[in-house]
């Protein structure tokens, strides 16, 4: 109840319900006597301040007689959704009950029936079972069984697959107590949210068959009967049709809503999806000068979300052409978040800035629009981690991959499609002419993620961006797909921006590697030093934690005490204090990343120099 | 495969139609002609009948005899006006037809790119008051019945403002508000479906790839996004198309269209039991077959769906 109050349709229903069962059950006690008073001097007479909507061939006051209906109308809604439940639910459950062959017949006879219209189910009965309120009622229940049976069949498989029905199975519990003992209470609360709607749906149908003629038959009156006797007449009175049709609206919308509302507060995932971002303009003047020759120079990348949520906080980052550079850390660390935002592909209430953003020495901040979309469509390839969701299903591996050219190249389609095939042939596709054609399902794992790198080769990347490119593959597929990756590069001269946890894989392909924590970059080394000359003690504790041949494996593996702290709080001073055996007060400063003069980089107040360098004068 | 599959199954559904609106007249309880003719009929008159229906003949014969009829295209007399009922639905079937299938039209036109645009107006909770206002109205709309919305068009378009005809079909402009009566509500549902389709693809990694690719937006959604959308929307806007055409029904009655639904109606209430029994058949019959053909047109438009069913 409570969540229905949350949202302004659900009160809106709320509202709209009780009203309509108020009416219903207060309705004949109050206007019942109005409503019957035959009054035949004042018959067929439009509005008036006496009868506000008019009154019906008798002279009956049509308001009343609307207020008085209510009752029937909505009792007869009851009845065709107990109806339509009852039977609904046991035609779901039958399959679980009989055999196999016989439930999977009652199955697909249900799934046909539900494509079958409602309405028509219920003109059958009520040409079957006679004109009436009775006839009509039995025809919408039937109607609405096969649905709510389909519901309820797909709950049951879902049940029926549980361990505790299982379970119950290998005990040789019976069929039928399986079905009634644990799959029933287990499927009643999602089947009872939809009986809102089916009410609703009920409520509205008999009107409709009312209206037809087809259902409730004079003296009786309900509101599709009233609309009946008024439609007659709305040439003449179209304010005697107002009445039953309102009645009917307010119900019909009023359960609706409110099953609509009940739905959702049961299935309530925020939704969240990652990209469709927004790069705010670059905020402070740059501090220092641009990196000559860089195809990519980031100053001060932060990305915020609401609520003071921090993944990326102050990075800056530079590549080199023809430079392959690691970016590895804990998952939470900002990696992916960083590649995100220099493709421009933050999630929307994400904003991202920076002093300085510049690819292939253009600030991208500064750019139109059409010479931003041109430079990163061309220059700046991304290959992302799941190679089975990152092409799109629908189309043409070829055209995915020839589009590129056409709308940034200007090419024509013919040449576009012969450069894509000539790409997918460079990432060692065999048969090219042929995948080319076919659809991602009809490519391997492996094979997808070449696709998506030659989609990144049809442009002249400058960048290419592998957000853990190889971690959803398995062991061999890994290999080749990291050694095309350095193939393209050496080959391209483009720089390379490689994210991954796996420090192993990092080593293996990197020249310079850059940890991350926390949202920022704490050290940055070259891959030679890794192994055994790291200065930050958070990197150490990385490289500590991956086993290697020669780890004991009598011995627990290494990790590292204590937690990342979550974007959202992290405090001020060296994230990685409350963690690190060397902190010390110094450490509730932030300590800024130092660069020396060998190229390296370590923001820590104590960095673990090692002795071969202290020996040095 | 799935085609030939998919055949085999509409093939059975039809032939448990066929039965079902054959049996419809012997699930009558009571003798059906003493009902359909009153209870001061002469008997000679219901004697006649139920020779005409044969009626006294085993009902094997009855079945065979009523398939027999169904492939020469007759289905009997009216009992009321004596027309032969093959007639009846040759006059009065295109006239339905281009009620639902203009109405179809207009609803997928309208409502996919509406659901798509309010899907990428409101991606990752942004524009709020979109949402919510977007929800709510076709939440509404989705519940007020065709009928009503038939009545609120003539009574606003017809009676007050006399723009369109209020009744009957003659011409462009009468087919304009039983269109727009029969189409409101599907809209508002396929819109919401297509919204939440669109939100999820927005959320998948090929969008991602594509957006890094720089693609326009236009080519963006309409090439990489709709397909990928079609499919589901596509699936519930065929079983809402067999809604829709029964729909037509009550939409036909308020416009006194000259449509198969308004001699349904007139059929049903007076007890003419061949022309109801052959138009819930005919009825039937096209629901099966606009299943069937959304169906094939979703595996030609989305290989995977062909996979899915294998």
């Amino acid at each position: 109840m409570r969540q229905l109050l949350r949202t302004a349709t659900g009160v809106i229903g709320l509202v709209l319900v009780t009203l309509t069962l108020v009416i219903a059950i207060i309705g004949p006690v109050i206007w019942g006597d109005e409503a019957e008073a035959v009054n035949a001097g004042a018959a067929l007479q439009g509005a008036s301040a006496e009868h506000w909507l008019g009154t019906d061939h008798l002279g009956r006051d049509i308001m009343a007689r609307v207020l008085a209906a209510g009752q029937f109308t909505v009792t007869l809604a009851f009845l065709a959704t107990a109806i339509g439940t009852v039977a609904g639910m046991v035609l779901g459950l039958l399959p679980v009950v009989l055999p196999r062959r016989l439930g999977r017949f009652v199955t697909s006879a249900v799934n046909a029936l539900v494509a079958f219209p409602s309405l028509l189910l219920a003109m059958f009965t009520a040409v079957v079972a006679g004109l009436g309120a009775r006839g009509a009622v039995l025809g919408i229940g039937v109607a609405f069984a096969p649905s709510i049976a389909r519901l309820t069949q797909t709950l049951a498989a879902s049940v029926a697959n549980a361990d505790y029905v299982a379970a119950a199975r290998l005990l040789r519990v019976p069929r039928w107590r399986i079905a009634t003992r644990h799959v029933m209470p287990n499927i009643a609360e999602p089947v009872i949210l939809n009986l809102t709607t089916v009410l609703g749906g009920s409520l509205v149908a008999m009107s409709g068959m009312s209206f037809l003629g087809l259902g409730v038959q004079p003296p009786s009156y309900d509101w599709g009967r009233l609309l009946f006797d008024g439609f007659a007449r709305i040439y003449v009175d179209p304010v005697v049709a107002i009445g039953p049709a309102v009645a009917i609206v307010a119900a019909g919308v009023g359960f609706n809503l409110i099953g609509e509302a009940l739905a959702r507060s049961v299935a309530r995932t925020p939704a969240r999806a990652k990209q469709g971002g927004r790069t705010a303009k670059a905020g402070k003047a740059a501090g220092s000068q641009p990196v000559e020759g860089a195809v990519l120079d980031v100053k001060d990348l932060t990305v915020t979300f609401p609520g003071a949520v921090t993944p990326v906080r102050g990075l800056s980052l530079t590549l080199m052409p023809g430079e392959i550079v690691g970016l590895v850390g804990e998952s939470g660390s900002g990696k992916s978040m960083t590649a995100n935002a220099v493709g421009g592909l933050v999630a929307y209430p994400g904003v991202v800035t920076s002093a300085r953003m510049r690819l292939c020495g253009e600030e991208l901040t500064e750019l139109g629009q059409a010479k931003r979309r041109k430079l990163m469509g061309t220059s700046m390839a991304m290959v992302f981690q799941d190679p089975m969701a990152s092409l799109n299903p629908a189309l043409k591996v070829g055209g995915q991959l020839s589009e590129v050219s056409i709308v940034h190249q200007g090419a024509g389609p013919k040449a576009a499609w012969d450069r894509a095939v000539d790409r997918l042939g460079h990432v060692h596709i065999p048969d090219p002419e042929k995948r080319a054609r076919q659809h991602p399902h009809e490519f391997s794992g492996g094979m997808r993620q070449r696709a998506v790198i030659a989609m990144g080769l049809m442009g002249t990347p400058r960048l290419l961006i592998a957000d853990e490119p190889t971690t959803a593959l398995d062991v061999t597929v890994q290999r080749q797909i990291l050694k095309l990756l350095r193939e393209v590069a050496d080959e391209t001269g483009a720089a390379a921006l490689f994210i991954s946890h796996d420090i192993a894989v990092v080593s293996e392909l990197c020249h310079r590697v850059m940890v991350m924590y926390a949202g920022n970059v704490v050290e940055e080394l070259p891959v030679a030093a890794l192994a055994t000359d790291a200065r930050h003690p958070y990197t150490r504790a990385l490289v500590a934690s991956l086993p290697d041949m020669e780890t004991d494996r009598d011995k627990p593996l290494a990790s590292i005490p204590g937690h990342q702290p979550s974007p959202a709080d992290v405090g001020a001073g060296c994230a990685f204090a409350a963690r690190c055996a060397l902190a010390t007060d110094k450490c509730a400063e932030s300590p800024p990343l130092d660069r020396t003069a060998d190229g390296r980089a370590v923001a820590c107040w104590h960095p673990v120099i090692s002795k071969a360098e202290v020996a040095v004068p | 495969m799935f085609a030939l599959r998919r055949l085999i199954r509409f093939m059975v559904s039809l032939a448990v139609l066929v039965v079902a609106s054959f049996a419809m007249i012997h699930l009558i309880p009571g003798d059906p002609i003493r009902v359909a003719l009153g209870m001061n009929a002469p008997p000679e008159l219901v004697a006649q009948r139920r020779e005409e229906l044969g009626l006294n003949n085993p009902l094997h014969e009855q079945l065979l005899a009523y398939i027999q009829q169904i492939f020469s295209g007759e289905f009997g007399t009216s009992f009321m006006s004596r027309e032969p009922v093959g007639q009846i639905i040759v006059d009065r079937l295109p006239n339905t037809l281009a009620l639902g299938v203009l109405a179809t039209l207009v609803t997928l036109l309208v409502a996919i790119p509406l659901g798509m645009w309010a899907g990428i107006r409101t991606e990752n909770g942004r524009n709020r008051g979109t949402e919510i206002g977007f929800t709510s109205t076709t939440g509404a709309a989705v519940a007020v019945p065709e009928f009503l919305y038939s009545i609120a068009l003539v009574v606003v378009f017809a009676i007050g403002l006399q723009w369109f005809p209020p009744a009957g079909r003659e011409g462009v402009a009468s087919y304009v508000l039983p269109i727009l009566a029969l189409s409101i509500g599907p809209i508002a549902m396929v819109a919401r479906l297509a919204r939440v389709e669109t939100l999820r693809e927005l959320g998948t990694d090929y969008i991602r790839l594509a957006r890094a690719k720089r693609l326009p937006e236009f080519r963006l959604y309409f090439r990489h996004l709709l397909p990928n959308t079609l499919t589901a929307t596509l699936t519930i806007g065929g079983l809402l198309l067999g809604g829709l055409i029964a729909g037509s029904v009550l939409v036909e009655y308020v416009f006194a269209w000259p449509g198969l639904g308004m001699r349904m109606v007139e059929s049903i209430t007076q007890k003419d039991y061949p022309v109801a029994q052959a138009i819930i058949l005919v009825y039937g019959a096209i629901v099966l077959v606009v299943n069937l053909v959304v169906d094939l047109i979703l595996a030609k438009l989305d290989p995977k769906s062909m996979i899915k069913e294998s």
